[in-house]
């Protein structure tokens, strides 16, 4: 029981939860869970592979709740947006 | 004023903690300026109106139509056809006479602007487009003037405050340093607006005005909240200032009125900007022309590769010196250069290929050292 609840945990740990705001949650979904990648250069690489559209889309990227300017390292469990621009008022 | 009167108006909010009389003369005092009567702007003139905020100017130059009515709540099928700003100010002056507002029936250019804007305390930014939002947003931090910001989409919106005081403080373009492409982000219009989401969130733009004038609570400086009105959740973004949008900014006036923001929002653009590395590489590969279209007297001089100077003005009758099958223009921070570009694309057509220095001179200048 304990190895298998630890499995579980492992499994859990070992995705990362991305958030999409705006148009973009059309392309993906509003929430999708990946596995884990080292980074957000590398995590963006594959979202865009399984997700073509975000490449021509506009976007900037937060990793718990920071929006960042560069490469950023995940952890384990680390939430990442991905907010667009919006121009309506 | 009448001061009797005056107190009974203000009186729920005046016993607020934190508040008081104090705080009233502050509003008193305020001066707003709402760029743009529409969605957003409606509930933030109507709040800071009842709120008593002393002087509120209104710009638009849009006139009111009958698809607008689902969320710009101040106007009524009476008003249908005439213009917003100055339909807005009547009805304004109507819900508190103790206050002065001033219309304008105008579009923001960079022409008026900075004028406009230096009339006033604070900015908010309740337009639909993305060359007002960054036009806006330059002219508030070359003015330091701080700016209110909200912005809709579908069921989503945003909000942020942009101090501008300090120069590490976060502006628009430290969340999204370029303008999109014209046809990357869809408008209300192609896609569709809840109308009570404009109402929440220019509430909210209205709340963070008027906290910030009496110095109530935590503003959204430097974080961009969102709100989504379909599953209520609300996020808080905190965000930092990027060293490369600073260079997007245009650094004084001149270069502000000769910037084309319309057209750095059309679809011709990022695609044909170049960044230090890729400018390097032109250079050591040959058969490039490299054109400083900055005024004959502005520094830092570019003495590291050879280039031939010609202002921005006189690049369409001096054109015929650009011999090479490549062309990268550069100014200093990246914006007059784009204008080149697009002004030698128009000359020169598919016959050459026509590129422009990203961040200009001084971010080539950072990145080399």
């Amino acid at each position: 029981m304990q190895v298998f609840l630890g499995k579980f945990v492992l499994l859990l740990f070992m995705t990362l939860h991305v958030i999409l705001f705006g148009r973009l949650a059309d392309i993906a979904g509003s929430s999708v869970f990946v596995n884990a990648v080292a980074d957000t250069d590398t995590l963006i690489k594959a979202l865009h592979k399984t997700y073509p559209a975000l490449a021509e889309s506009k976007y900037v990227i937060a990793v718990d709740k920071h929006v960042i300017t560069s490469n950023t390292l995940l952890n384990e469990g680390s939430v990442i947006a991905l907010l667009p621009p919006f121009s309506g008022g | 004023m009448n001061e009797v009167n005056s107190y009974e108006r203000y009186h729920r909010q005046i016993i607020l903690p934190g508040f008081g009389e104090e705080g009233q003369q502050k509003l008193l005092r305020a001066k707003v300026f709402v760029v743009g009567a529409g969605g957003l702007g409606c509930p933030v003139l109507q709040y800071l109106t009842a709120a008593g905020v002393g002087t509120i100017g209104i710009a638009d130059d849009d006139l009111v139509a009958l698809n607008n009515l689902h969320r710009q709540v101040l106007y009524s099928v009476n008003d249908i056809g005439r213009s917003k700003a100055e339909r807005a100010a009547e009805i304004l002056r109507q819900l508190n006479p103790e206050i002065t507002i001033i219309s304008y029936n105008t579009r923001i250019t960079t022409q008026n602007a900075l004028t406009l804007f230096e009339l006033f305390d604070m900015i908010i930014d309740g337009t639909d487009n993305f060359a007002a939002r960054y036009l806006i947003n330059d002219a508030c931090v070359l003015l330091k003037r701080p700016l209110v910001y909200g912005a809709i989409s579908q069921f989503e919106g945003q909000v942020s405050v942009f101090k501008n005081e300090n120069d590490d403080d976060v502006n628009y373009r430290d969340i999204f340093p370029d303008p999109p492409k014209e046809d990357e982000v869809p408008n209300c219009a192609e896609a569709g607006v809840l109308g009570v989401l404009p109402g929440i969130v220019g509430t909210m733009m209205a709340n963070e005005t008027i906290k910030m004038f009496i110095g109530l609570g935590a503003s959204l400086a430097n974080q961009l909240l969102t709100y989504n009105a379909l599953t209520n959740q609300v996020f808080q973004f905190s965000l930092s200032a990027r060293k490369e949008s600073r260079s997007r900014v245009p650094e004084t006036r001149s270069e502000f009125l000769n910037t084309d923001y319309e057209w750095l929002c059309s679809s011709w653009g990022t695609n044909e900007e170049i960044d230090a590395e890729t400018f390097n590489g032109l250079i050591e590969k040959g058969n490039v022309d490299v054109i400083d279209v900055r005024e004959p007297h502005e520094l830092p001089g570019a003495n590291e590769f050879p280039n031939i100077k010609i202002p921005l003005a006189q690049l369409i009758s001096n054109h015929g010196v650009i011999r090479s099958d490549s062309v990268v223009t550069f100014c200093q921070t990246g914006s007059r250069s784009l204008q080149a570009a697009k002004i030698l694309k128009n000359i020169f057509g598919e016959n050459k290929k026509i590129y422009s220095l990203r961040g200009g001179i001084l971010e080539w200048k950072s990145r080399v050292k």
